[in-house]
């Protein structure tokens, strides 16, 4: 950084393990912005992170209302972070709203940081506030440290020199509060500047005034009298290594590009878009450099079909959507299944039934995945368990459909796509090989489309590829030959063929692991996707406590890996906690006859690790 | 695809292994057989042609043929092609479908195969009435039909298959029936020929559930004043002996009497493919013709130039690697912001 900054010496430096931070304000206030250049710096910093972003389904909700309220959690420390945090430690609301939506995320004693200026008496009607009674003016003293800060005034003031209209001008007041905390955190404002040059580009004038609001926010917090304090977050004691930044789709993306280049496949991407899943078209549509063929295609069938059809011709066929796209998939999943071509299919899921809540997390598609499908359809299934883990699961996924010759389901979910942590990123060379099977034969020998492996995998013929020419299609085929049969024993035989081929697959999959934990623990807590971060957390604290608990965490939850049972079977007590009605529940207690307990959470929010603990608590004290 | 010589086949190459399954009868057969007759003329070799199908009587059809083929699910062919061409441009793709297939469960993706103009076929088998289900109406069906489904009269208005394809911007529009072979195999060599989606519907006889739907079209004693055969460049005439022609007045076309001297050749309508707004008015030639006395026109009504979408994908790919070079996994792994810890 160009400038010095000085600084008042009489400030106290309160050092903290972790801090959470909500940002919040009207959708068109730079929440998320403001929320992913903090969490940058911070993982720049070297401290662990774990975002969350929440925001509302319609894209300008009136100003000022609750509906229209966008929010962005992180959580940031010195130690190791599994979520985006329960409770928050600093709140900031740039409006009446935010407030109104958020107060109860506010731990006691925290910190609450408010734009004065959006709780003038119109934002104080658009909020609700039927009395019209300045929530700030209340007794929030002794409960909350209340800031107020009128950021719109302030921003103007740094820009009085500026050519900028007043609405431009108001635009950048986030980078006011983005600076504050930036001083409160003291952090630097080098990536910051680096973020706005690259997306300013071709406006130098907003890249200086976005500077001076920001330095603006910086000073303030420096030279205002209100601050007695500044917290230092030390970088966290990560495993050594090169790091970046993901998000979850983005990960996912990679994942996809990566797998494709190591299978030595073109991918093709074919999708629909759809709310939260869109992100994996944007990130893969980047990167046509790769010969990543991404098609927009005009509804959710022709998303997969295409798929299906590139899959055919050679090419990695991926196709990605939410729930509702997942069930107008339904027909051209079993044709995969029966053609026995690769498919990688991405559900990232979202509140459903039906519309649901678009924006909102929710895991209640592992039934859809599972059975959603007519006649014996099945599926391998796959779920990462965080944003970072998308990458990792997205390739695997992609080496399982190759070199499997099958439609493989990848559940990932709102809270995973949209979250960010850092990574400690692969080389391209340590990434494992994805061997596809192309057909082979002798010149004079006849070409059997269906004959099959050791591991019950077919070859994979592709057009332009002489003397395999061949026919497939839904109708059920005979074996070897794949021509149509409608014989009954046929039928059952290549059901069971079908079923075996990925069945088998549990002894592909790694063993299963406890994450934390031991065998035979008195309580066992199982979880799948996005609940892996709160969990840890709240397992991690009971351990220590010295509570008799253990964690096991499923990533291939079709087939489970083989080992699963026996784990399960070793504890006195299993609780699934899922954010539906209970869905793996239901397939582990049918399973493996266990009596396993279910907490669910249908809120279209993420679980906190203090709700998985009092759960939790319940059993380990009965 | 290498250069080699054009590759020696006959239409019996083309056949496949599999047992027909029509019924007798069936106006398919006629399809398939001229079909395997053409194959070989077109020059590509067989592992380099595709048939996809979705669902219906007319949908068996990539079975039979010698070639790759995928039998898919209802609707659905136009968009498995599509995916299959942007995976490999450098295949002949053919999607066979039906008048249910193609313009009802699969209707969507018909228009926007046609709107993005990839480089295939799609024959449109029309039989007016659902056959694989055994006898419901179709959207084609003409309105007052009486089927098992609509008992009392269908009161569903039928698509226009042409117009609709039109509508779509359909770069090759065209019409042949399965009672006439060889302007049928004409048709599909043209129809191959041209570089963008080419949509020939056939006029094909259910002998079972539909008989004689097209029958005035192709029975001996009604065709010739039932029927204009159109060709780029000639005058529209039909009739017994050629004793009628079409004229077309205030963008209307109108039969004219060629007998009673009051028009000759000279004043007819010359069929030109490249004019759209010409070749929409003939695609609207489709009332019955004993209601308007207008005949029911076969041919390729409209042909125009239009880049197709696997070109243009493959270009941008193209472009991105030469302006970015060739993807750099580890670089992309990184990202553009990263740290190290020690």
């Amino acid at each position: 950084m160009e400038n010095q900054i000085s600084e008042k010496s009489t400030r106290v430096r309160e050092e903290k393990k972790d801090v959470t931070i909500l940002f919040a304000g009207d959708s068109g206030d730079g929440i998320q912005l403001t929320g992913s250049q903090f969490s940058n710096t911070s993982a720049l910093f070297g401290n662990d992170i774990s975002t969350f972003p929440n925001y509302p389904a319609e894209i300008r909700a009136p100003q000022g209302t609750i509906a229209g309220v966008s929010g962005f959690q992180l959580n940031f420390g010195s130690v190791e972070i599994y979520t985006p945090g329960d409770l928050c430690d600093v709140l900031v609301v740039m409006n009446a709203a935010a407030l109104k939506a958020n107060l109860d995320k506010l731990k006691i004693g925290g910190t609450l940081i408010a734009n004065t200026a959006g709780f003038d008496k119109k934002n104080l009607k658009l909020a609700g506030y039927v009395d019209m009674r300045n929530p700030l003016e209340n007794d929030f003293h002794g409960k909350y440290r209340l800031i107020e800060i009128d950021v719109t005034k302030l921003t103007r003031e740094a820009l009085k020199d500026s050519d900028l209209g007043t609405k431009e001008k108001d635009r950048s007041k986030n980078m006011f509060v983005l600076g504050f905390l930036y001083w409160m955190y003291n952090r630097e404002l080098a990536p910051t500047e680096g973020f706005l040059k690259e997306k300013f580009a071709k406006r130098p004038d907003l890249v200086e005034s976005n500077m001076a609001v920001l330095k603006a926010g910086y000073h303030y917090g420096d030279t205002s009298e209100v601050f007695t304090s500044r917290y230092e977050v030390k970088p966290a004691p990560m495993p050594t290594g090169k790091y970046r930044n993901a998000m979850g789709n983005q990960a996912l993306a990679i994942g996809l590009i990566a797998a494709a280049q190591k299978a030595g496949l073109s991918l093709f991407y074919g999708s629909y878009p759809i709310t939260p899943a869109s992100d994996i078209l944007h990130e893969l549509a980047r990167h046509k450099n790769f010969d990543v063929r991404s098609f927009q295609a005009e509804d959710e069938i022709a998303a997969v079909t295409s798929a299906i059809g590139a899959s055919f011709a050679g090419n990695l066929g991926v196709t990605a959507s939410s729930g509702p796209g997942i069930a107008l998939k339904g027909e051209a999943l079993g044709l995969a299944c029966i053609l026995e071509l690769p498919l990688v299919v991405i559900n990232v899921q979202r509140g459903g039934p039906s519309t649901g809540l678009p924006t909102k997390t929710e895991q209640a598609d592992l039934f859809q995945a599972m059975y959603g499908r007519n006649g014996e359809a099945p599926i391998p299934i796959l779920a990462p368990a965080s944003p970072k883990d998308c990458f990792e699961m997205a390739f695997q996924a992609t080496k399982i459909a190759v070199e499997h010759m099958t439609p493989v389901m990848l559940l990932s979910d709102g809270y995973i796509a949209n979250g960010a942590e850092p990574w400690m990123y692969p080389s391209a060379s340590d990434l494992g090989e994805i061997a596809p099977k192309y057909a082979a034969k002798a010149e004079d020998e006849v070409f059997l489309p269906y004959k099959r492996d050791a591991k019950g995998v077919r070859p994979w013929a592709k057009p332009g590829m002489k003397g395999f020419e061949h026919r497939i299609g839904g109708l059920e085929k005979a074996d070897l030959t794949g021509d149509v049969s409608y014989d009954p024993d046929n039928h059952q035989k290549m059901v069971k063929i079908r079923a075996e081929k990925i069945s088998n697959l549990a002894h592909v999959f790694p063993a299963q692991e406890i994450d934390q934990g031991e065998m035979g623990a008195q309580l066992c807590i199982l979880t799948w996707g996005s609940t892996y971060g709160a969990v840890k957390t709240a397992v991690k604290e009971m351990l220590e406590t010295g509570y008799s608990v253990a964690h096991i965490h499923v990533k291939y939850l079709y087939p489970f890996p083989k080992n699963l049972e026996t784990l399960l079977k070793s504890f006195d007590q299993v609780l699934v906690p899922e954010l539906n009605n209970g869905q793996l529940v239901r397939i582990i207690r049918s399973e493996f006859l266990i009596d396993a307990k279910p907490l669910n959470k249908i809120k279209g929010m993420p679980f906190t690790s203090i709700e998985v603990k009092e759960e939790a608590l319940k059993f380990i004290n009965s | 695809m290498s250069e080699v010589e054009s590759p020696q086949y006959t239409a019996k190459d083309f056949s496949s292994d599999q047992d027909v399954r029509w019924c007798p009868g069936c106006g398919d057969y006629s399809i398939l057989k001229q079909v395997q007759s053409v194959m070989p003329e077109i020059g590509v070799e067989k592992e380099d042609i595709v048939f996809i199908s979705g669902i219906g009587c007319s949908s068996r059809f990539p079975y039979y043929m010698n070639t790759y083929g995928m039998h898919s699910i209802h609707g659905r062919a136009p968009a498995i092609a599509s995916g299959l061409k942007v995976a490999n441009p450098d295949l002949s793709v053919w999607v066979i479908t039906g008048d249910g297939d193609a313009l009802s469960i699969g209707g969507n993706h018909l228009i926007h195969l046609l709107r993005r103009n990839f480089d295939l076929n799609i024959l449109l088998f029309n039989n007016e009435i659902y056959g694989l289900t055994k006898g419901q109406y179709s959207p084609t069906s003409p309105e007052g039909k009486v089927t098992k489904s609509t008992p009392m009269g269908s009161i569903d208005h039928p698509f226009n298959p042409l117009s609709l394809a039109s509508g779509a911007d359909g770069t090759f529009i065209a019409r042949a029936m399965d009672r006439d072979p060889k302007h049928l195999r004409d048709i599909l060599r043209d129809a191959n020929s041209h570089k963008g989606t080419s949509l020939v519907e056939i006029y094909q006889n259910c002998n079972v559930f539909n008989d004689g739907a097209f029958g005035q079209f192709t029975d001996k004693d009604t065709r010739e004043d039932t029927t204009v055969f159109v060709e780029h460049g000639k005058p529209m005439i039909f009739g017994k002996g050629g004793s009628k022609g079409l004229i077309l007045e205030n963008a209307t076309p109108r039969v004219v009497d060629l007998t009673t001297g009051e028009y000759t050749v000279e004043n007819l309508w010359v069929h030109d493919k490249y004019n759209r707004f010409k070749a929409d008015v003939l695609m609207r030639c489709f009332e019955v013709p004993e209601e308007n006395g207008l005949p029911r026109p076969f041919g390729v009504f409209f042909e125009t130039e239009r880049p197709c979408y696997e070109d243009m994908l493959h270009e941008q790919i193209d472009y991105a690697i030469e302006r970015k070079g060739k993807g750099d996994l580890d670089a992309l792994l990184a990202g553009t912001n990263t740290w190290e810890i020690k």
